[in-house]
């Protein structure tokens, strides 16, 4: 098999799966129970993908920790998402160069 | 039109930031696989996602079959089916069909959480302009990666490693400091997240974060359902 059309394959399918719901789902839904479940779908998404993933970010559980309590205290002061973000690897970066 | 475009984009630069470590690891690994820069900043530029394209080199290296790559990729990517779906309801109504096809190329875990923590309706330029920074970042990584991995100390490239993941935190706690609802839905989704991760580590990644996202909403949509003031403030 070619390299390309691995490529093509791979791309075509991963397109596919974004493309169809959001340009064929257009009408505005209705019903309660599944308003609301889009509703809190975002959230339930972020926070299955970050816990327990992001302490096994930086191949430290202890420089993962910090970097997740960082986040954390900074997240609930409302700062802004890139303050946030880059705190966290920083405070990952420097517990790392004590380790 | 230009100044959505402009704040989509300003908006995306953590994104970009962090799309620029993860696959930088990416480009690293095709390189080692046997890949050029440029196939490998091809496949970034066309898939954009990173665990499909992890799975996807594996299947390649692997001369795996065709059907292989394509249910890989389905599992592995599913999870932005329910995205998708879920910020079709936040559409301006400049989102007509061509926007949508263009603009879904760009649906990814990042530019989702952030396009869902906005308050406004979304518009194409908003969303082109973070999709536009989001790949330059990608496949920018991907080829310094690619071209130059074995560079950077890896005490560098490790620690960007947390730099998304810091993100997705920045947009979950402040709204559930606010609403128990949504603390309610985070607690119980990482909480079935890690017993998925520790009990049934035969589930990909991908399933087992679409198995406890979609318990977890459909359990808080039970107990707390959204009514209709909130929900019109929400759109």
């Amino acid at each position: 098999m070619s390299l390309a059309t691995y490529i093509i394959v791979m791309a075509g399918v991963t397109y596919l799966i974004r493309m169809v719901p959001f340009t064929f789902f257009r009408k505005k839904i209705k019903n309660r129970f599944f308003r609301s479940f889009l509703y809190y779908i975002p959230y339930a998404v972020l926070s299955a993908m970050t816990i327990p993933a992001i302490f096994y970010t930086t191949h430290n559980i202890w420089t993962a920790v910090a970097g997740t309590a960082v986040a954390v205290l900074l997240a609930f002061f409302e700062m802004p998402l890139i303050v946030v973000a880059l705190a966290a690897s920083g405070a990952a970066f420097l517990l790392g160069l004590f380790m | 039109m230009k100044n959505s475009f402009l704040r989509g984009m300003s908006h995306g630069i953590p994104i970009c930031l962090g799309y620029i470590s993860v696959s930088f690891g990416f480009g690293i690994l095709a390189v080692k696989a046997g890949l050029s820069v440029f196939q490998a900043s091809v496949i970034s530029a066309s898939n954009l996602t990173s665990a499909g394209q992890k799975a996807g080199l594996d299947v390649i290296v692997a001369g795996g079959a065709i059907i292989e790559m394509i249910l890989l990729q389905l599992t592995i990517n599913i999870r932005y089916s329910l995205m998708a779906l879920s910020l079709s309801q936040k559409l301006d109504r400049r989102f007509t069909t061509p926007h949508r096809l263009l603009a879904s190329y760009g649906i990814t875990d990042e530019i989702f959480a952030v396009c869902s923590a906005q308050k406004e309706p979304l518009t194409p330029a908003y969303m082109y302009g973070m999709i536009f920074i989001s790949a330059v970042g990608w496949v920018t990584g991907t080829a310094l990666g690619a071209a130059a991995g074995e560079l950077l100390p890896a005490s560098v490239s490790t620690a960007m490693e947390i730099v998304l993941y810091g993100m997705f935190i920045a947009i979950v706690i402040p709204p559930a400091k606010k609403q128990h609802s949504i603390l309610f839905v985070a607690v119980i989704a990482a909480a079935l997240s890690v017993i998925f991760r520790y009990t049934v580590p035969q589930i990909s990644e991908g399933f087992a974060m679409i198995i406890s996202a979609v318990a977890a909403s459909a359990l808080a949509a039970l107990i707390f359902p959204v009514r209709d003031e909130e929900e019109e403030a929400e759109q």
